[in-house]
């Protein structure tokens, strides 16, 4: 399953939730959870220990509107709206947790 | 919605006359908004415009008055940074009119 | 509003760009009020010091750039700029990451400097 986060991790729990229950598959962060895998921010050591069981992408015309691309953790995997679409179309099933 | 027609070419502005894509300004333009706004233009004008047109480029906004006044003394000289002087120029308000000029968005605040 | 009734606003900036409207919708109440002649201070904390971050470049998501727009708010004579040092920490950001001189204190020092105000507006 393909999840997307949409929502800052300091600000909801929208990826605590998903990390909780995700079984594997690939998680998307999108708009302002792209800050939860940058470098140094306080949810990075979540992501970072995820990696080991679901592939991370980030959608980076969102990282760049922030001006955080230079802070992508290493293992996160950057992709532009057609890798969105990608993504989107390889898993059989997605959930956008809100 | 309007449309303005400038050398063969149309071009969109608001329902009060601003232009609405920022991107679309020449001086062409420029000099026909001044006609729909009776602004006949000289250097002193352009002057002002040009400084708008700096102004919205380093920083994304449209000036209040009182700040391109501030601002336009600094820049080109205390004698023409007061609102009489822009005033003069530009009657029915520098910010305003000159701005439409400009092709900029009518400023914050300007109500 | 007539002289002599200067009050003290602050308007509490929490949201990162972008995601909300909130920070460009302060931003522009911000601007305004500047017409007001009122002692004006703006405090970034929480994923609000996010909409200082240098370097944003909105194209990609066909939003405007309001980054910039900080940088004028000297011009409107809006210099009283506060960071709280902890919502840097934790987002692994530091004084240098912002686009403008803001003065950073810790979220004591915020919380005492909001006590002394008339008006707090949050965003």
């Amino acid at each position: 399953m393909l999840h997307i986060v949409n929502k800052s991790p300091l600000e909801r729990n929208a990826l605590d939730a998903c990390l909780r229950v995700a079984q594997g598959g690939a998680l998307l962060l999108t708009e302002d959870a792209v800050y939860a895998a940058t470098r140094g921010n306080a949810a990075a050591e979540k992501i970072t220990t995820a990696m080991a069981g679901i592939k991370v992408y980030v959608l980076g015309p969102d990282l760049d509107a922030r001006g955080m691309t230079d802070r992508l953790l290493d293992g996160v995997t950057s992709v532009d709206y057609g890798g969105f679409v990608d993504l989107v179309a390889e898993y059989p099933t997605n959930q956008s947790w809100l | 919605m309007g449309t303005i027609e400038v050398n063969g070419k149309s071009y969109e502005t608001d329902e009060e006359g601003y232009l609405v894509n920022l991107g679309d300004w020449n001086e062409e333009v420029g000099a026909y908004l001044a006609t729909t706004e009776s602004v006949e233009m000289t250097d002193q004008h352009w002057e002002v415009i040009n400084f708008l047109r700096d102004y919205y480029n380093e920083f994304q906004i449209a000036p209040a008055v009182r700040v391109l006044t501030k601002a336009i003394g600094k820049k080109l000289g205390p004698e023409k940074g007061t609102s009489q002087y822009l005033y003069d120029l530009f009657p029915y308000g520098p910010a305003k009119q000159a701005c439409k000029i400009a092709g900029l968005p009518k400023p914050t605040g300007c109500v | 509003m007539s002289e002599g009734t200067v009050k003290k606003f602050m308007f509490v900036n929490r949201k990162a760009p972008y995601g909300t409207i909130y920070a460009l919708e302060s931003l522009e109440v911000v601007l305004i009020s500047a017409a007001f002649d009122q002692d004006v201070s703006l405090v970034f904390m929480d994923d609000g010091v996010f909409q200082l971050k240098k370097g944003q470049q909105t194209k990609g998501i066909e939003n405007k750039n309001f980054s910039p727009t900080y940088r004028a708010l000297d011009g409107y004579d809006i210099e009283k700029l506060y960071v709280e040092q902890e919502s840097l920490a934790a987002r692994g950001l530091t004084e240098d990451d912002l686009l403008v001189d803001v003065t950073v204190m810790s979220r004591e020092e915020m919380g005492k400097l909001m006590e002394t105000m008339d008006v707090v507006l949050s965003f």
